[in-house]
């Protein structure tokens, strides 16, 4: 079963039609890129699995998404208990100005109630050892986290949002800020975190999409053009605005 | 012909010229108050109840006065003013009801200091019935400086980056705990330099307290809340023009100590904002 499945999405920002009949499944422990030029929608449609777009005044939604069988555009749901489910990694890292421990346990200790201070450590050492900084870092946990580098601050980012325990990660263009040799690194990483969470990337970067992921989508002008295996989309693309897209025609 | 090098010259003398008239004033004021009020403080001076019809002794129950009217100001304003800044930084959006309430803060910043005094006589003295008391004089130079603590709240909540925000909600904070934890923390010290600007304000007007609190002459400290107290711009304006025959060296004194209260109260002002700007990486 599809972990989020969109169906019959709209979405309007006053009079902007962003989104447009979007239909789309995003399967588990699998990585979804969606890829489009700047403006395409692509990342309205990525905040819409976890109701960012709802800070924006004067959104307006209508359609399904349905994540674990429940309907998280519902005027009911939880956005609490959804925005912890379903994480996000935004393009620029932005880690909190407190130290790289107070980073990690940011959610603990919006969350956690009577937590130890063993199990916070627990906590920072797990997530730092699954986006592999531990070893960098275990010796100045309390060192600002500002003072790290970009590619440090994208995956203490990633740390912060591993320790919530989501189960789907909402990358929006996680490397664009990074050199190539970094950006290696955490589509490596990316490899890795698939083993255990729904990832949805959204990328301008056709080649990292190509590289790491499993389906992807192409978006134009608010419609998803086209949407299927990664192989398939890139080698065979069934809409002619799609080979017209990978091969460089536009965009 | 003109000489373009030599017309930038005159220009330049003349803005600095301009930029020094302003240092000029302050200097005097400063070297002045020193000059002639230094001599008359000593541990008597600021310990001391006023004497022989404020003729003689000391300033103590002005300065206790001061600090219970500027404390009790604080006390009322600081949390309405932050609350009231949270609300419009954070809460409102964009309407007929948050403009009304900004332009009200901007002409609450305008009001002449003596009509607060009315303000305050008519309100908080008579229809309370607080009567003359340090109650209603801080009420009225909370007034007074709600506007300077909410104006100030308002932009250091306002420079907090909103990818911070952003970041908290999306992590499963609610609003109000990513005010609480990330908002906040980081607009703290500009909150503070606010707030102790506003103190200085405070401390240093005289015409709010005139008809809210002032005693002319009351040579103890209050007992409580509703007691009238002396404050010292008051009572500097007592010795100067209301009793005859006050040694020159007791008014410069007391203006000293005002001085010198309010622009301590700057420099920590300053402290924390030049500590903070280094400390901010963002």
């Amino acid at each position: 079963m599809a972990k989020i499945a969109a169906r019959k999405l709209n979405l309007w920002y006053g009079d902007f039609h962003a989104l447009k009949d979007v239909n789309a499944s995003f399967e588990p422990k699998k990585i979804t890129a969606i890829i489009g030029p700047s403006g395409c929608g692509k990342s309205t449609l990525l905040r819409v699995f976890n109701r960012m777009n709802d800070l924006i005044e004067g959104v307006r939604m209508d359609g399904e998404v349905l994540i674990d069988g429940a309907n998280i555009l519902d005027p009911c749901a939880d956005l609490v208990a959804l925005r912890k489910k379903v994480g996000m990694v935004f393009q620029r890292p932005n880690p909190f100005p407190l130290s790289i421990y107070e980073n990690i346990i940011f959610g603990e200790r919006i969350h956690g109630a009577g937590v130890t201070r063993d199990e916070l450590d627990g906590i920072v050492e797990k997530s730092l050892k699954d986006v592999l900084l531990w070893d960098e870092l275990k010796d100045r946990l309390q060192a600002p986290a500002l003072s790290l580098s970009l590619e440090q601050k994208q995956r203490l980012c990633i740390a912060r949002l591993i320790a919530v325990r989501p189960d789907v990660l909402l990358m929006d263009e996680p490397c664009s800020t990074l050199d190539p040799q970094a950006t290696a690194r955490i589509e490596e990483l990316m490899r890795e975190l698939k083993n255990n969470y729904t990832i949805i990337i959204v990328t301008h970067n056709m080649q990292q999409a190509a590289r790491i992921s499993d389906d992807a989508g192409f978006m134009l002008l608010g419609e998803l053009i086209e949407f299927g295996k990664t192989d398939q989309l890139f080698t065979a693309p069934q809409d002619q605005r799609t080979e017209d897209y990978i091969t460089g025609r536009y965009g | 012909m003109r000489n373009p090098r030599r017309t930038e010259k005159i220009a330049f003398f003349f803005l600095l010229l301009a930029t020094l008239l302003i240092v000029v004033p302050v200097g005097l004021i400063v070297v002045i108050i020193i000059q002639k009020g230094l001599p008359a403080i000593n541990w008597q001076f600021l310990s001391d109840m006023p004497r022989q019809g404020m003729r003689a002794g000391g300033i103590f129950p002005a300065i206790v006065g001061t600090i219970y009217l500027v404390a009790g100001a604080i006390i009322f304003a600081l949390p309405i003013g932050l609350l009231a800044a949270i609300y419009l930084s954070e809460y409102s959006r964009e309407n007929m009801l948050t403009r009304l309430i900004k332009l009200a803060i901007v002409n609450l910043a305008g009001v002449p200091s003596v009509v607060y005094g009315l303000f305050g006589l008519a309100l908080f003295v008579v229809f309370f019935k607080f009567g003359a008391s340090i109650l209603s004089g801080s009420l009225t130079l909370g007034i007074m400086i709600l506007p300077i603590i909410i104006t100030a709240s308002r932009e250091a909540l306002e420079s907090v980056p909103s990818s911070f925000r952003e970041v908290s909600l999306s992590l499963g904070a609610s609003k109000w705990q990513t005010i609480r934890h990330i908002v906040l923390p980081n607009a703290i010290p500009g909150i503070l330099t606010g707030t102790i600007l506003g103190l200085g304000r405070a401390a240093g007007e005289t015409a709010p307290i005139l008809f809210t609190v002032a005693a002319f002459y009351l040579p103890q400290l209050p007992h409580s809340i509703f007691d009238q107290a002396m404050a010292l711009p008051y009572h500097l304006y007592v010795i100067s023009t209301q009793v005859p025959n006050v040694d020159e060296k007791i008014r410069y004194g007391t203006a000293f100590v005002l001085l010198a209260l309010v622009l301590v109260m700057n420099l920590i002002a300053i402290v924390i904002r030049t500590r903070f700007r280094k400390k901010k990486k963002w």
